[in-house]
Protein backbone atom coordinates (compact mmCIF):
# COMPACT_ATOMS: atom_id res chain seq x y z
CA UNK A 1 0.00 0.00 0.00
CA UNK A 2 1.49 3.36 -1.23
CA UNK A 3 -0.41 6.64 0.53
CA UNK A 4 0.66 10.01 -0.48
CA UNK A 5 1.58 12.38 2.15
CA UNK A 6 1.23 15.87 1.39
CA UNK A 7 2.66 18.54 3.73
CA UNK A 8 5.16 21.15 4.35
CA UNK A 9 4.02 24.00 2.38
CA UNK A 10 4.08 26.80 5.62
CA UNK A 11 7.98 25.50 6.40
CA UNK A 12 8.23 25.82 2.76
CA UNK A 13 6.98 29.36 2.67
CA UNK A 14 8.81 29.99 5.82
CA UNK A 15 12.03 28.84 5.18
CA UNK A 16 11.90 30.47 1.51
CA UNK A 17 10.65 33.94 3.92
CA UNK A 18 14.22 33.02 6.34
CA UNK A 19 16.25 32.33 3.47
CA UNK A 20 15.58 36.48 2.20
CA UNK A 21 16.34 37.52 5.50
CA UNK A 22 19.43 35.58 5.74
CA UNK A 23 20.85 36.88 2.88
CA UNK A 24 19.71 40.32 3.29
CA UNK A 25 21.71 40.14 6.58
CA UNK A 26 21.90 42.44 9.04
CA UNK A 27 19.65 45.33 8.23
CA UNK A 28 21.91 48.22 9.49
CA UNK A 29 24.25 47.64 6.98
CA UNK A 30 23.59 49.13 3.25
CA UNK A 31 22.22 45.95 0.61
CA UNK A 32 24.78 45.56 -2.08
CA UNK A 33 23.50 47.32 -5.48
CA UNK A 34 24.15 44.91 -8.56
CA UNK A 35 26.49 47.92 -10.24
CA UNK A 36 28.77 47.50 -6.89
CA UNK A 37 28.79 43.60 -7.45
CA UNK A 38 29.54 44.06 -11.03
CA UNK A 39 32.01 46.52 -10.30
CA UNK A 40 34.10 45.13 -7.11
CA UNK A 41 33.13 41.51 -7.87
CA UNK A 42 33.98 41.57 -11.12
CA UNK A 43 35.37 38.04 -11.68
CA UNK A 44 33.11 36.49 -9.52
CA UNK A 45 30.69 37.47 -12.24
CA UNK A 46 32.37 36.64 -14.98
CA UNK A 47 33.01 32.74 -13.60
CA UNK A 48 29.13 32.67 -13.12
CA UNK A 49 28.86 34.32 -16.72
CA UNK A 50 30.95 31.57 -17.93
CA UNK A 51 30.08 28.70 -16.31
CA UNK A 52 26.31 29.38 -16.90
CA UNK A 53 27.21 29.91 -20.51
CA UNK A 54 25.63 33.24 -20.62
CA UNK A 55 27.28 36.63 -21.12
CA UNK A 56 25.31 39.02 -19.40
CA UNK A 57 27.32 41.13 -16.40
CA UNK A 58 23.94 42.68 -14.80
CA UNK A 59 21.77 39.60 -14.59
CA UNK A 60 25.15 37.41 -13.86
CA UNK A 61 25.41 39.93 -10.83
CA UNK A 62 22.02 39.92 -10.42
CA UNK A 63 22.36 36.07 -9.95
CA UNK A 64 25.10 36.31 -7.33
CA UNK A 65 23.11 38.31 -5.09
CA UNK A 66 20.03 36.63 -5.22
CA UNK A 67 22.46 33.14 -4.42
CA UNK A 68 23.98 34.69 -1.59
CA UNK A 69 27.17 34.54 -3.54
CA UNK A 70 26.89 30.68 -4.18
CA UNK A 71 28.31 30.43 -7.47
CA UNK A 72 26.89 27.01 -8.37
CA UNK A 73 23.46 28.22 -7.41
CA UNK A 74 24.11 31.63 -9.45
CA UNK A 75 25.10 29.73 -12.15
CA UNK A 76 22.05 27.59 -11.77
CA UNK A 77 19.61 30.72 -11.56
CA UNK A 78 21.02 32.33 -15.06
CA UNK A 79 21.17 28.81 -16.75
CA UNK A 80 17.27 28.65 -15.80
CA UNK A 81 16.57 32.25 -16.99
CA UNK A 82 18.37 31.15 -20.38
CA UNK A 83 15.91 28.52 -21.05
CA UNK A 84 12.96 30.98 -21.10
CA UNK A 85 14.09 33.41 -24.18
CA UNK A 86 14.11 32.37 -28.12
CA UNK A 87 17.45 32.23 -29.57
CA UNK A 88 17.87 34.98 -32.32
CA UNK A 89 20.41 33.07 -34.32
CA UNK A 90 24.09 32.07 -33.77
CA UNK A 91 26.92 35.09 -34.07
CA UNK A 92 29.49 35.44 -36.75
CA UNK A 93 33.08 33.89 -34.63
CA UNK A 94 34.60 36.07 -32.75
CA UNK A 95 37.90 37.13 -33.76
CA UNK A 96 40.55 37.24 -30.91
CA UNK A 97 43.30 38.24 -32.87
CA UNK A 98 41.70 41.47 -33.89
CA UNK A 99 40.92 41.84 -29.55
CA UNK A 100 41.42 44.90 -27.82
CA UNK A 101 44.16 42.98 -25.75
CA UNK A 102 43.77 44.38 -21.55
CA UNK A 103 46.65 41.59 -21.00
CA UNK A 104 48.80 39.63 -22.83
CA UNK A 105 51.34 37.40 -21.67
CA UNK A 106 53.58 34.76 -23.53
CA UNK A 107 55.64 31.97 -21.93
CA UNK A 108 57.28 30.92 -24.74
CA UNK A 109 58.69 33.81 -26.13
CA UNK A 110 60.25 36.78 -24.09
CA UNK A 111 60.50 39.56 -27.15
CA UNK A 112 57.30 39.16 -29.33
CA UNK A 113 55.22 41.41 -31.20
CA UNK A 114 53.35 43.27 -28.90
CA UNK A 115 55.26 42.76 -26.25
CA UNK A 116 54.35 41.12 -22.53
CA UNK A 117 51.61 43.35 -21.20
CA UNK A 118 50.59 42.07 -17.86
CA UNK A 119 46.99 44.15 -17.11
CA UNK A 120 45.11 43.79 -14.03
CA UNK A 121 46.76 40.84 -12.80
CA UNK A 122 46.99 38.84 -9.56
CA UNK A 123 50.69 37.50 -10.79
CA UNK A 124 53.67 38.94 -8.36
CA UNK A 125 51.46 40.16 -5.44
CA UNK A 126 52.81 38.86 -2.26
CA UNK A 127 49.54 37.37 -0.95
CA UNK A 128 49.29 39.01 1.74
CA UNK A 129 45.85 40.47 3.47
CA UNK A 130 45.84 43.90 2.21
CA UNK A 131 44.43 45.68 5.59
CA UNK A 132 43.66 49.45 3.29
CA UNK A 133 40.80 47.24 1.98
CA UNK A 134 39.42 47.66 5.38
CA UNK A 135 38.63 51.28 5.19
CA UNK A 136 37.30 52.97 2.35
CA UNK A 137 40.76 54.38 1.24
CA UNK A 138 41.15 56.26 -1.89
CA UNK A 139 42.38 54.11 -4.69
CA UNK A 140 45.00 55.40 -7.01
CA UNK A 141 43.87 56.27 -11.00
CA UNK A 142 45.85 53.91 -13.48
CA UNK A 143 49.63 54.78 -14.97
CA UNK A 144 49.25 55.24 -18.16
CA UNK A 145 52.31 55.26 -20.72
CA UNK A 146 51.74 56.00 -24.63
CA UNK A 147 51.01 52.65 -26.93
CA UNK A 148 53.51 52.17 -29.93
CA UNK A 149 50.31 50.57 -31.37
CA UNK A 150 52.59 47.46 -32.65
CA UNK A 151 50.06 44.95 -33.35
CA UNK A 152 49.45 42.04 -30.77
CA UNK A 153 50.67 38.73 -32.91
CA UNK A 154 49.19 35.75 -31.83
CA UNK A 155 52.05 33.19 -30.54
CA UNK A 156 51.16 30.50 -32.64
CA UNK A 157 51.20 32.50 -36.21
CA UNK A 158 55.20 32.85 -35.24
CA UNK A 159 55.72 29.22 -34.44
CA UNK A 160 53.54 28.45 -37.74
CA UNK A 161 56.42 30.12 -39.84
CA UNK A 162 57.96 26.74 -39.51
CA UNK A 163 55.83 24.32 -39.34
CA UNK A 164 56.79 23.59 -36.11
CA UNK A 165 53.71 24.17 -35.31
CA UNK A 166 49.91 21.93 -35.48
CA UNK A 167 47.74 24.94 -37.53
CA UNK A 168 44.81 25.96 -35.72
CA UNK A 169 41.79 23.39 -35.33
CA UNK A 170 40.12 22.39 -38.27
CA UNK A 171 36.81 20.29 -38.57
CA UNK A 172 35.67 18.62 -42.06
CA UNK A 173 34.67 20.74 -44.76
CA UNK A 174 31.04 19.70 -44.30
CA UNK A 175 30.89 19.66 -40.43
CA UNK A 176 28.43 22.16 -38.64
CA UNK A 177 29.39 23.10 -35.34
CA UNK A 178 27.40 21.23 -33.13
CA UNK A 179 25.47 22.92 -29.94
CA UNK A 180 25.25 20.63 -26.98
CA UNK A 181 22.51 22.62 -25.60
CA UNK A 182 20.23 21.37 -28.60
CA UNK A 183 21.71 17.71 -29.17
CA UNK A 184 21.78 15.35 -26.42
CA UNK A 185 25.77 14.08 -26.09
CA UNK A 186 27.18 11.42 -27.82
CA UNK A 187 30.64 9.83 -28.06
CA UNK A 188 32.82 9.72 -29.69
CA UNK A 189 32.74 13.63 -29.26
CA UNK A 190 33.82 16.09 -31.69
CA UNK A 191 36.54 18.83 -30.82
CA UNK A 192 33.79 21.34 -31.12
CA UNK A 193 30.91 20.01 -29.11
CA UNK A 194 34.02 19.11 -26.52
CA UNK A 195 35.29 22.90 -26.54
CA UNK A 196 31.37 24.11 -25.93
CA UNK A 197 31.48 21.45 -22.96
CA UNK A 198 34.82 22.41 -22.06
CA UNK A 199 33.72 26.14 -21.71
CA UNK A 200 30.77 25.63 -19.81
CA UNK A 201 32.55 23.53 -17.71
CA UNK A 202 33.15 23.76 -13.36
CA UNK A 203 36.48 25.57 -12.83
CA UNK A 204 37.31 23.55 -9.91
CA UNK A 205 36.96 20.28 -12.03
CA UNK A 206 38.95 21.90 -14.96
CA UNK A 207 41.52 22.64 -12.93
CA UNK A 208 41.97 19.35 -10.79
CA UNK A 209 42.17 17.35 -14.25
CA UNK A 210 44.56 19.80 -15.56
CA UNK A 211 46.69 19.71 -12.47
CA UNK A 212 46.75 16.10 -13.40
CA UNK A 213 47.87 16.05 -16.63
CA UNK A 214 50.90 17.82 -15.00
CA UNK A 215 51.54 15.44 -12.57
CA UNK A 216 51.59 12.29 -14.57
CA UNK A 217 48.33 11.56 -15.52
CA UNK A 218 48.59 11.37 -19.46
CA UNK A 219 51.39 14.08 -19.75
CA UNK A 220 51.26 16.75 -22.59
CA UNK A 221 54.25 18.81 -21.75
CA UNK A 222 52.82 21.91 -21.86
CA UNK A 223 54.39 25.24 -22.25
CA UNK A 224 51.97 28.95 -22.26
CA UNK A 225 52.17 30.00 -25.48
CA UNK A 226 49.88 32.57 -24.86
CA UNK A 227 47.43 34.15 -22.82
CA UNK A 228 45.45 37.30 -23.68
CA UNK A 229 42.41 38.33 -22.23
CA UNK A 230 40.63 41.91 -23.89
CA UNK A 231 37.15 42.96 -25.58
CA UNK A 232 36.65 41.64 -29.07
CA UNK A 233 33.20 42.65 -31.31
CA UNK A 234 30.24 40.37 -31.52
CA UNK A 235 29.05 40.71 -35.45
CA UNK A 236 25.47 38.88 -35.77
CA UNK A 237 24.17 38.63 -39.22
CA UNK A 238 20.76 40.76 -39.73
CA UNK A 239 18.74 38.31 -41.68
CA UNK A 240 16.45 41.94 -42.76
CA UNK A 241 19.61 43.66 -43.22
CA UNK A 242 21.53 40.57 -44.94
CA UNK A 243 25.05 41.75 -43.70
CA UNK A 244 26.39 41.62 -40.24
CA UNK A 245 26.18 44.55 -37.41
CA UNK A 246 27.99 44.58 -33.99
CA UNK A 247 26.24 44.26 -31.12
CA UNK A 248 28.54 44.80 -28.73
CA UNK A 249 32.01 44.07 -27.72
CA UNK A 250 32.52 41.19 -24.68
CA UNK A 251 35.26 40.74 -22.59
CA UNK A 252 37.05 36.97 -23.04
CA UNK A 253 40.24 35.45 -21.91
CA UNK A 254 41.94 33.15 -24.46
CA UNK A 255 44.74 30.32 -23.63
CA UNK A 256 47.34 28.91 -26.30
CA UNK A 257 49.03 25.97 -24.72
CA UNK A 258 51.44 25.09 -26.59
CA UNK A 259 52.67 21.18 -26.49
CA UNK A 260 55.81 18.95 -26.82
CA UNK A 261 54.79 16.05 -28.82
CA UNK A 262 57.59 13.30 -29.89
CA UNK A 263 55.54 12.06 -33.11
CA UNK A 264 53.62 9.28 -33.60
CA UNK A 265 52.79 6.50 -36.60
CA UNK A 266 50.05 9.11 -36.81
CA UNK A 267 51.66 12.37 -36.69
CA UNK A 268 55.63 13.60 -37.16
CA UNK A 269 57.82 15.04 -33.91
CA UNK A 270 56.23 18.91 -33.83
CA UNK A 271 53.90 21.34 -31.28
CA UNK A 272 50.53 20.40 -30.62
CA UNK A 273 48.53 22.61 -29.27
CA UNK A 274 45.83 22.57 -26.53
CA UNK A 275 43.10 25.54 -26.58
CA UNK A 276 40.46 27.57 -23.85
CA UNK A 277 38.26 30.44 -24.17
CA UNK A 278 35.97 31.52 -21.48
CA UNK A 279 33.98 34.36 -21.09
CA UNK A 280 34.81 37.31 -18.96
CA UNK A 281 38.14 37.28 -17.16
CA UNK A 282 38.87 33.71 -16.66
CA UNK A 283 42.30 33.33 -16.79
CA UNK A 284 42.99 29.73 -14.44
CA UNK A 285 39.34 28.65 -16.32
CA UNK A 286 41.20 29.20 -20.18
CA UNK A 287 44.34 27.34 -19.28
CA UNK A 288 42.73 24.32 -17.37
CA UNK A 289 40.80 24.17 -20.51
CA UNK A 290 43.53 24.35 -22.69
CA UNK A 291 45.35 21.60 -20.79
CA UNK A 292 42.34 19.28 -20.96
CA UNK A 293 41.44 20.07 -24.46
CA UNK A 294 45.22 18.85 -25.63
CA UNK A 295 44.90 15.39 -23.50
CA UNK A 296 41.42 14.50 -24.63
CA UNK A 297 42.95 14.51 -28.29
CA UNK A 298 44.32 11.26 -28.05
CA UNK A 299 42.83 9.95 -31.39
CA UNK A 300 44.16 12.31 -33.08
CA UNK A 301 47.57 11.94 -32.24
CA UNK A 302 47.54 8.18 -31.75
CA UNK A 303 48.27 8.70 -27.93
CA UNK A 304 46.72 5.96 -25.15
CA UNK A 305 44.19 6.91 -22.84
CA UNK A 306 45.78 6.26 -19.36
CA UNK A 307 44.55 8.86 -17.52
CA UNK A 308 41.37 10.47 -16.20
CA UNK A 309 41.63 14.03 -17.97
CA UNK A 310 41.89 11.53 -21.62
CA UNK A 311 39.05 9.83 -21.13
CA UNK A 312 36.30 11.69 -23.04
CA UNK A 313 32.91 10.47 -21.79
CA UNK A 314 34.12 10.70 -18.10
CA UNK A 315 34.89 14.54 -18.39
CA UNK A 316 32.18 15.38 -20.87
CA UNK A 317 29.75 13.98 -18.35
CA UNK A 318 31.03 15.40 -15.08
CA UNK A 319 32.01 18.49 -16.26
CA UNK A 320 28.50 20.30 -15.99
CA UNK A 321 28.52 21.33 -12.32
CA UNK A 322 24.90 22.25 -12.66
CA UNK A 323 24.07 18.90 -13.84
CA UNK A 324 26.53 17.58 -11.05
CA UNK A 325 24.98 19.40 -8.20
CA UNK A 326 21.33 18.35 -9.42
CA UNK A 327 21.94 14.71 -9.30
CA UNK A 328 24.44 14.88 -5.78
CA UNK A 329 21.77 17.57 -4.10
CA UNK A 330 18.54 15.43 -5.13
CA UNK A 331 19.73 13.29 -2.49
CA UNK A 332 18.58 15.21 0.18
CA UNK A 333 15.25 15.38 -0.96
CA UNK A 334 12.52 13.04 0.83
CA UNK A 335 13.48 9.42 -0.13
CA UNK A 336 10.97 8.41 2.64
CA UNK A 337 9.14 5.37 0.43
CA UNK A 338 12.82 4.24 -1.10
CA UNK A 339 14.58 3.86 2.13
CA UNK A 340 11.11 1.84 3.90
CA UNK A 341 11.88 -0.35 0.94
CA UNK A 342 15.40 -1.16 1.39
CA UNK A 343 14.44 -1.31 4.97
CA UNK A 344 12.53 -3.68 4.84
CA UNK A 345 14.69 -5.57 2.27
CA UNK A 346 17.81 -5.23 4.88
CA UNK A 347 15.92 -7.00 7.67
CA UNK A 348 14.73 -9.87 4.94
CA UNK A 349 18.23 -10.31 3.88
CA UNK A 350 19.58 -9.98 7.51
CA UNK A 351 17.53 -12.81 8.65
CA UNK A 352 18.61 -15.08 5.61
CA UNK A 353 22.05 -14.51 6.72
CA UNK A 354 21.49 -15.59 10.18
CA UNK A 355 19.53 -18.55 9.75
CA UNK A 356 22.12 -19.39 6.46
CA UNK A 357 25.28 -18.52 9.24
CA UNK A 358 24.09 -20.69 12.46
CA UNK A 359 24.27 -24.34 10.47
CA UNK A 360 26.79 -23.24 8.04
CA UNK A 361 29.77 -21.59 9.83
CA UNK A 362 31.93 -25.23 9.98
CA UNK A 363 31.14 -25.95 6.80
CA UNK A 364 32.53 -22.53 5.14
CA UNK A 365 35.87 -22.89 7.74
CA UNK A 366 36.42 -25.91 6.22
CA UNK A 367 36.00 -25.09 2.66
CA UNK A 368 39.00 -21.84 3.34
CA UNK B 1 33.49 35.33 -42.69
CA UNK B 2 31.54 38.38 -43.06
CA UNK B 3 29.34 39.55 -45.91
CA UNK B 4 31.16 42.41 -48.05
CA UNK B 5 29.33 45.45 -47.71
CA UNK B 6 27.39 46.44 -51.48
CA UNK B 7 27.08 50.02 -51.27
CA UNK B 8 27.98 53.09 -49.52
CA UNK B 9 24.42 52.76 -47.98
CA UNK B 10 25.27 49.72 -46.42
CA UNK B 11 28.31 50.75 -45.30
CA UNK B 12 27.18 53.86 -43.73
CA UNK B 13 24.13 52.29 -42.22
CA UNK B 14 26.55 49.18 -40.67
CA UNK B 15 28.33 52.12 -38.78
CA UNK B 16 25.10 53.54 -37.77
CA UNK B 17 24.17 50.35 -36.47
CA UNK B 18 27.47 49.54 -34.94
CA UNK B 19 27.54 53.03 -32.91
CA UNK B 20 23.61 52.54 -31.96
CA UNK B 21 24.73 49.72 -30.19
CA UNK B 22 26.96 51.08 -28.05
CA UNK B 23 24.92 54.24 -27.24
CA UNK B 24 23.98 54.42 -23.10
CA UNK B 25 20.43 54.25 -22.62
CA UNK B 26 20.65 58.31 -21.15
CA UNK B 27 22.60 59.16 -24.41
CA UNK B 28 19.48 57.93 -27.15
CA UNK B 29 16.43 58.99 -24.25
CA UNK B 30 18.77 62.42 -24.67
CA UNK B 31 18.84 62.76 -27.98
CA UNK B 32 15.11 61.42 -28.76
CA UNK B 33 14.06 64.16 -26.56
CA UNK B 34 15.92 66.60 -28.11
CA UNK B 35 14.66 65.80 -31.60
CA UNK B 36 12.65 68.66 -32.76
CA UNK B 37 9.83 66.87 -34.63
CA UNK B 38 9.86 63.51 -33.27
CA UNK B 39 7.49 61.41 -35.96
CA UNK B 40 5.25 59.07 -35.38
CA UNK B 41 6.11 55.48 -35.53
CA UNK B 42 4.86 51.87 -35.48
CA UNK B 43 6.70 48.58 -33.60
CA UNK B 44 7.14 45.76 -36.51
CA UNK B 45 8.67 43.73 -33.97
CA UNK B 46 9.33 43.73 -30.60
CA UNK B 47 11.05 45.20 -28.81
CA UNK B 48 11.99 41.46 -27.73
CA UNK B 49 15.03 39.86 -25.48
CA UNK B 50 16.47 37.23 -26.39
CA UNK B 51 19.88 35.19 -26.94
CA UNK B 52 22.28 34.83 -29.52
CA UNK B 53 24.84 32.07 -29.58
CA UNK B 54 28.30 33.95 -29.43
CA UNK B 55 30.75 31.87 -31.83
CA UNK B 56 34.92 31.08 -30.94
CA UNK B 57 37.15 29.04 -33.51
CA UNK B 58 39.17 26.42 -32.66
CA UNK B 59 42.47 27.58 -31.58
CA UNK B 60 41.85 31.33 -32.13
CA UNK B 61 41.64 30.60 -35.91
CA UNK B 62 40.33 27.40 -36.96
CA UNK B 63 36.50 25.95 -37.79
CA UNK B 64 33.93 27.60 -35.42
CA UNK B 65 32.53 25.95 -32.08
CA UNK B 66 29.78 27.45 -30.11
CA UNK B 67 31.30 29.21 -26.85
CA UNK B 68 27.72 30.47 -25.25
CA UNK B 69 25.39 32.87 -25.46
CA UNK B 70 24.63 36.15 -25.05
CA UNK B 71 21.20 38.16 -24.22
CA UNK B 72 20.33 40.49 -26.74
CA UNK B 73 17.55 42.92 -27.14
CA UNK B 74 16.20 44.16 -30.96
CA UNK B 75 13.53 46.08 -31.97
CA UNK B 76 12.34 46.67 -35.48
CA UNK B 77 9.80 50.19 -35.94
CA UNK B 78 8.37 51.93 -39.36
CA UNK B 79 8.35 55.36 -38.97
CA UNK B 80 5.64 57.73 -40.13
CA UNK B 81 7.83 58.45 -43.87
CA UNK B 82 7.88 54.31 -43.93
CA UNK B 83 11.27 53.74 -43.39
CA UNK B 84 11.88 50.37 -41.51
CA UNK B 85 15.46 51.06 -38.78
CA UNK B 86 16.45 48.17 -36.66
CA UNK B 87 17.86 47.87 -33.61
CA UNK B 88 19.94 45.13 -31.96
CA UNK B 89 22.09 45.06 -29.19
CA UNK B 90 24.01 43.27 -26.33
CA UNK B 91 21.78 43.09 -22.82
CA UNK B 92 18.23 43.50 -22.01
CA UNK B 93 17.69 46.94 -22.58
CA UNK B 94 14.72 46.85 -24.70
CA UNK B 95 13.65 50.80 -24.81
CA UNK B 96 17.48 51.08 -25.64
CA UNK B 97 17.05 49.03 -28.85
CA UNK B 98 13.93 50.55 -29.07
CA UNK B 99 15.26 53.51 -29.85
CA UNK B 100 18.77 52.70 -31.71
CA UNK B 101 15.81 51.43 -34.24
CA UNK B 102 14.31 55.05 -34.39
CA UNK B 103 17.71 56.64 -35.25
CA UNK B 104 18.62 53.79 -37.56
CA UNK B 105 15.22 54.73 -39.54
CA UNK B 106 15.60 58.63 -39.21
CA UNK B 107 19.22 58.11 -40.23
CA UNK B 108 18.05 56.99 -43.48
CA UNK B 109 16.52 59.94 -43.61
CA UNK B 110 17.64 63.50 -45.66
CA UNK B 111 15.81 65.37 -43.09
CA UNK B 112 17.38 63.65 -39.87
CA UNK B 113 20.68 62.37 -41.21
CA UNK B 114 22.62 65.32 -39.44
CA UNK B 115 20.78 65.00 -35.98
CA UNK B 116 21.70 61.22 -35.44
CA UNK B 117 25.07 62.21 -36.54
CA UNK B 118 25.66 64.95 -34.68
CA UNK B 119 24.02 63.91 -32.08
CA UNK B 120 24.87 60.71 -31.34
CA UNK B 121 27.15 58.49 -33.87
CA UNK B 122 29.83 61.45 -33.73
CA UNK B 123 29.49 61.65 -29.93
CA UNK B 124 29.83 57.97 -29.50
CA UNK B 125 32.24 57.45 -32.21
CA UNK B 126 34.47 59.97 -30.23
CA UNK B 127 33.84 58.53 -26.85
CA UNK B 128 34.42 54.57 -28.03
CA UNK B 129 37.64 56.05 -29.47
CA UNK B 130 38.18 57.50 -26.16
CA UNK B 131 37.94 54.67 -23.65
CA UNK B 132 39.46 52.13 -26.02
CA UNK B 133 42.72 55.09 -26.11
CA UNK B 134 42.49 55.19 -22.53
CA UNK B 135 42.38 51.27 -21.87
CA UNK B 136 45.28 50.62 -24.67
CA UNK B 137 47.74 53.47 -22.63
CA UNK B 138 46.92 52.10 -19.09
CA UNK B 139 47.96 48.27 -20.75
CA UNK B 140 50.60 49.38 -21.98
CA UNK B 141 52.20 50.78 -19.05
CA UNK B 142 51.90 47.29 -17.69
CA UNK B 143 53.64 46.38 -20.60
CA UNK B 144 56.89 44.65 -19.34
CA UNK B 145 60.67 46.34 -20.24
CA UNK B 146 63.17 43.57 -20.07
CA UNK B 147 67.06 44.59 -19.23
CA UNK B 148 69.96 42.32 -19.39
CA UNK B 149 72.09 42.23 -16.51
CA UNK B 150 75.87 41.76 -17.48
CA UNK B 151 77.33 39.56 -14.70
CA UNK B 152 81.51 38.45 -14.45
CA UNK B 153 83.81 39.67 -16.89
CA UNK B 154 83.92 38.81 -20.66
Amino acid sequence: MYVAVKGGETAIANAHRLLADRRRGDRSLPSLTIGQIIEQLGLAVDRVMAEASLYDRSLAALALKQARGDMIEAIFLLRAYRTTLPRFGTSQPIETGRMQVERRVSATYKDLPGGQLLGPTFDYTHRLLDPSLLDDEAVEEPALRESDGTPIMRVSDILDGEGLIEPDGNMPEDHLAGDITREPMEFPMPRDLRLQTLARGDEGFLLALAYSTQRGYGRTHPFVGEIRMGLVDVEFEVPELGFAVSLGEIRVTECQMVNQFKGSAKAPPQFTRGYGLAFGQSERKAMSMSLVDRALRTDEFGEDVVAPAQDEEFVMSHCDNVQATGFVEHLKLPHYVDFQAELDLVRRMRAKHAADQTPDTDQQEAAE
Amino acid sequence: MNKALNSPHETGRKRGLDLLARATRPELEAAWQALADRPGHELLRGPETGLVMVRGRIGGGGAPFNLGETTVSRATVRVADGTVGHGYRLGTDRRAAELAALFDALGQNERHRDFVETSLLAPIEQRQAADAARRENETAATKVDFFTMVRGED
